[in-house]
């Protein structure tokens, strides 16, 4: 207790980089989110909306 | 007394990442993945069964992934024999943008996702495929058969060979004649392809102590064998025509591509061997390229071609 948490401080290019990698892993996401959905309605067609109570 | 050790983790040794996205996407091997991804794309189209459009985006996406997953796990393993020769040294594990680990984990999460994806929405014959391609290019070429025997790309050009079979599974759900001699002409064509670039990169090879056929069994045997392929890529080119799969006008292309690729080998067989600068063999490099395009964009017009006049006359 009371020693100070050392921790590593990004430099500059360390910071961008960071950015840049998770700019992609979004983009990667976010295709592979509507790339399932789509392929979902289409394998499964109307039958996905026809849930009867 | 702590757990971890202080010295353990010197800040010499624990530095944060500085990779970009562009040096994953290096891992991928985005080169070779468009020959993945065209060739898939012939199978896959040239199949009788027509895939739902949706459906083909995402095989394609999962063949072009799987594909890259592979060569990431390659430069993975050989990042050790990749620092030494000039043509790899520059690749992202040996110039020290990402680490072993890093690479390791991507192909690892990436292979399993293109499988499963693959394998749930389009069909498990595919994913098997996919699965299967990935295992041969990662375990059985780059961990076994490329440090040990000069056949290397012999067998392990199966691996490239696989994705129009798996783009005609993607639609067929099957493996049958026509996708098994898709794979047959890029199976034939590997080795004269590789053989002629390694003629002329033989002194990097050599460096990292990869096996490869110049520096085994030497230049003169090797240009033989590459004669020997390039006379069966020609043979293997026109079955499609042969076995009426396909129609004459691709046959006379195949034959003069062929033909072109026997000239080319031919020109590797009679060259000098005081001829350092590898003119022949780097000619026929470059027409490797050339015929596996050509072949396969003839194969792909020939099969929409009929496709088309078979709908316009019914």
């Amino acid at each position: 207790m009371g020693d100070k948490l050392e921790t590593v401080t990004p430099t500059e290019a360390q910071l961008k980089a960071r950015r840049n990698r998770n700019i992609a892993i979004a983009i990667a996401l976010v295709v592979f989110v509507i790339l399932v959905y789509v392929s979902s309605i289409v394998r499964l067609g109307p039958t996905l909306l026809n849930r009867p109570m | 007394m702590a757990l971890v050790e202080k010295d353990s983790y010197e800040a010499t040794s624990f530095q944060l990442s500085e990779a970009t996205a562009s040096d994953y996407l290096a891992l991928l091997k985005p080169r070779v993945m468009s020959l993945v991804v065209f060739t898939a794309f012939v199978g896959m189209l040239a199949a009788p069964v027509p895939l739902n459009p949706m459906l083909a985006v995402t095989a394609i996406i999962c063949i072009a992934v799987g594909a890259g997953a592979s060569g990431a796990l390659n430069m993975w393993y050989d990042a050790d024999i990749d620092a030494v020769m000039s043509r790899t040294k520059t690749r992202p594990i040996p110039a020290g943008k990402v680490t072993g680990g890093e690479a390791l984990g991507f192909g690892l999460v990436l292979s399993a996702m293109s499988v499963l994806t693959l394998g749930v929405f389009v069909n498990w014959v595919a994913g098997s495929l996919l699965a299967f391609t990935i295992f041969f290019y990662a375990v059985i070429y780059t961990m076994w058969l490329k440090r040990w025997t000069p056949q290397n790309i012999v067998i392990g050009g199966a691996a490239g060979s696989f994705p129009p079979m798996i783009g005609w599974a993607a639609a067929t759900g099957s493996i049958s004649l026509e996708s098994v001699i898709l794979f047959l002409i890029i199976f034939l064509w590997t080795p004269p392809h590789f053989w002629a670039l390694a003629l002329f990169k033989s002194g990097d090879y050599e460096v990292a102590g990869i096996p490869m056929m110049p520096n085994v069994a030497g230049e003169e045997s090797t240009r033989r064998q590459i004669f020997a392929y390039a006379l069966l890529v020609a043979v293997v080119g026109v079955l499609p025509w042969y076995f009426g799969f396909a129609s004459f006008a691709y046959g006379v292309v195949a034959l003069a591509l062929g033909a072109g690729f026997i000239w080319y080998s031919w020109k590797v067989l009679s060259m000098s061997p005081q001829d350092s600068s590898m003119r022949p063999a780097k000619a026929l490099f470059g027409f490797s390229l050339l015929y596996l395009f050509g072949i396969f964009a003839a194969y792909l017009v020939d099969s929409v071609v009929a496709r088309f006049l078979l709908a316009a006359g019914a």
